[in-house]
């Protein structure tokens, strides 16, 4: 077992008497891309909704580092070091691209309104750091060349860049995506995989929601399958595709689609 | 790109606030000082208002309530208890802030029209409070006699001519507190809170503080405006600290254009100027008034500054394509 950079131990959520998330023991090995699939309403935002402090877990804990995280806010996650995206392409469309991007930095600065006010020196540098921050994350994507567009004016695929420097901009050492590839052509995806790899092999690592097949298995070195909001396996890719679980969770029951361990189909509900 | 929102630059503020200056110099009648008095004041309630709403994306509707708080703390710490003008403005401004911290403790535990609504009914509290606390605040019966500003620096602000400056000064620094909030590190968090609070929150904002922050500078501001009406004025009344007053000013930030810096005060002189010629239609004025606003959320939804805006994008993007043809 490699060096896991995230823990989960018997964490769960419930809504009122619907468990969306229960008793998930899990870890995410560090410097590696883990997919976390399973059919529709199995968890999976859920589980980042928790990781990321959106949600307090009702049972459980959660361990960043060697630190225990359960119970801080979402700034405060953020702060340690996980930054997420979001399922659509949930960026500030009026603002520029750049001025979107420093938004993600805000993390790491401290000016308030004092600051503001009287335009102290940490006002400025600050300033100053959140645009470096900013350029250096936009680099990263491939939009350094766009930063001074509206953000809303950019294409779909340019709008997730946007949304994932915007989350680098904040410095993590853990990414977690929502569905990256939803909306995307093959070609743009096919982009995407690309990115997520050259930021992993940055030492980032990197936690994806997704139901295209074809990235998950071109992609992930770790998959953790949820199904009711439970944990019903995880291994590589090439375990998870033979585990007779998995194989009942998508084709049992209701004909889920989404074959799994089938690069190049696209799953039922891309 | 060119500039995409409308920015008179710093220099054209600085003209602005020095062509004002100059007006009390034209000797004009007093109804010219008190109608640009007037708009000085409600403006910069405009101004306050558009922290919250225009910055931030939340809609506040205990405005007036503030305003009336740091009015009356003016006016009962003046008139009562004997204080100079020059520290019971700022005390006033102080204890709006507060007000603002204690309310947004509680009023942030909801969010968009919940928050509207809870703090319409905090705005009415403190409208009735003020109406039946007699021993405070004189009740139904006002707070009469409130003195005008002390003298400051041997000028005496009795006058109208001289007063004009106070609520100048009260402005342009309104103004520059405004813009430079909304130009720093803390203001684009607020942008962000804006834009998505989900997504801020995500973004590693703690949105909780920074709409607080937000919170007390709206209502600092208000109870900036509120000192100065009730130095101005010498007369308080309750009817003034109530939901009218919020959806008036209300209605000069939309008219002149919600998020712009030129909007709060570009509404509140139009919609107040154009009021004053409306006297004689007494309550029939809205009926005026009802109609545009419609027309002005239907079709230019950013007020008059982001018609302004549009026009000079779409002259921007000509050039460009000009620019283009000619390459």
């Amino acid at each position: 077992m490699p060096e896991s950079i995230l823990e989960v131990e018997g964490l769960g959520i419930r809504f009122g008497g619907l468990h969306a998330v229960r008793d998930v023991t899990a870890q995410l090995p560090a410097g590696k891309i883990t997919a976390i699939i399973g059919p529709n309403g199995a968890g999976k935002s859920t589980f980042f909704n928790l990781i990321s402090g959106f949600y307090a877990p009702t049972s459980g804990r959660i361990r960043f580092q060697g630190e225990d995280i359960t119970r801080l806010k979402t700034h405060q996650v953020v702060g340690r070091g996980i930054a997420r995206t979001f399922q659509t392409t949930t960026i500030y469309r009026e603002l520029s691209v750049l001025e979107g991007v420093m938004i993600g930095h805000r993390v790491r600065t401290r000016a308030g309104l004092w600051d503001a006010l009287l335009r102290t020196g940490r006002e400025r540098r600050e300033e100053a750091e959140s645009r470096e921050a900013a350029l250096r994350a936009l680099e990263r994507v491939g939009l350094a060349a766009q930063a001074h567009r509206p953000a809303g004016a950019l294409t779909q695929e340019g709008q997730k860049r946007v949304g994932i420097a915007m989350a680098l901009a904040s410095d993590p050492r853990l990414l977690l995506l929502d569905e990256p590839a939803a909306g995307m052509n093959p070609e743009e995806t096919v982009n995407l995989m690309g990115l997520i790899r050259e930021l992993v092999g940055g030492g980032l690592t990197v936690a994806l929601v997704e139901h295209k097949m074809s990235l998950v298995m071109g992609l992930a070195d770790e998959i953790l399958v949820l199904h009711h909001g439970q944990k019903i396996a995880q291994g590589t890719p090439g375990e998870v595709s033979r585990d007779p679980a998995v194989i009942e969770a998508y084709l049992g029951g209701h004909a889920h689609g989404g074959q799994m361990g089938q690069p190049g189909r696209e799953g039922a509900h891309a | 790109m060119t500039r995409p929102a409308f920015k008179p630059g710093p220099l054209v503020w600085v003209a602005l606030f020095v062509l004002a200056a100059l007006l009390p110099l034209l000797q004009p009648g007093g109804f010219v000082l008190d109608v640009a008095i007037n708009v000085m004041i409600w403006s910069m309630l405009a101004y306050g208002l558009n922290v919250m709403l225009g910055y931030t994306g939340q809609l506040p509707l205990a405005h007036a309530g503030f305003f009336g708080i740091g009015a009356y703390a003016v006016g009962i710490l003046t008139l009562r208890e004997g204080w100079n003008f020059w520290l019971a403005w700022p005390a006033a401004v102080a204890l709006c802030a507060l007000g603002g911290l204690l309310l947004g403790l509680v009023a942030f535990r909801t969010r968009g029209d919940a928050f509207s609504i809870f703090t319409l009914g905090v705005g009415v509290i403190i409208a009735l409070v003020i109406n039946k606390w007699d021993d405070l605040t004189g009740g139904n019966d006002g707070l009469n006699g409130v003195p005008p500003a002390s003298s400051l620096l041997g000028i005496d602000f009795s006058k109208s001519a001289n007063f004009y400056y106070v609520a100048l000064a009260a402005l342009a620094l309104t103004v520059l507190v405004v813009a430079r909030t909304r130009q720093s590190v803390f203001g684009r968090s607020l942008v962000a809170i804006r834009g998505g609070e989900d997504l801020a929150r995500s973004a590693g904002i703690d949105v909780f503080s920074h709409k607080l922050r937000a919170l007390m500078l709206s209502t600092a501001i208000a109870g900036l405006a509120g000192g100065v009406y009730a130095a101005y004025v010498g007369f308080l009344g309750s009817a003034v600290t109530g939901p009218t007053t919020t959806f008036t000013v209300l209605l000069y930030l939309l008219v002149g254009g919600v998020g712009t810096l030129a909007g709060p005060l570009l509404g509140t002189g139009l919609i107040y100027v154009a009021l004053q010629f409306m006297k004689g239609l007494q309550d029939y004025q809205y009926i005026v008034f009802g109609p545009l606003l419609v027309l002005l959320v239907l079709f230019a939804p950013q007020g008059l500054a982001g018609l302004w805006n549009r026009a000079q994008m779409r002259r921007a993007s000509a050039r460009t394509e000009r620019a283009v043809d000619h390459a």
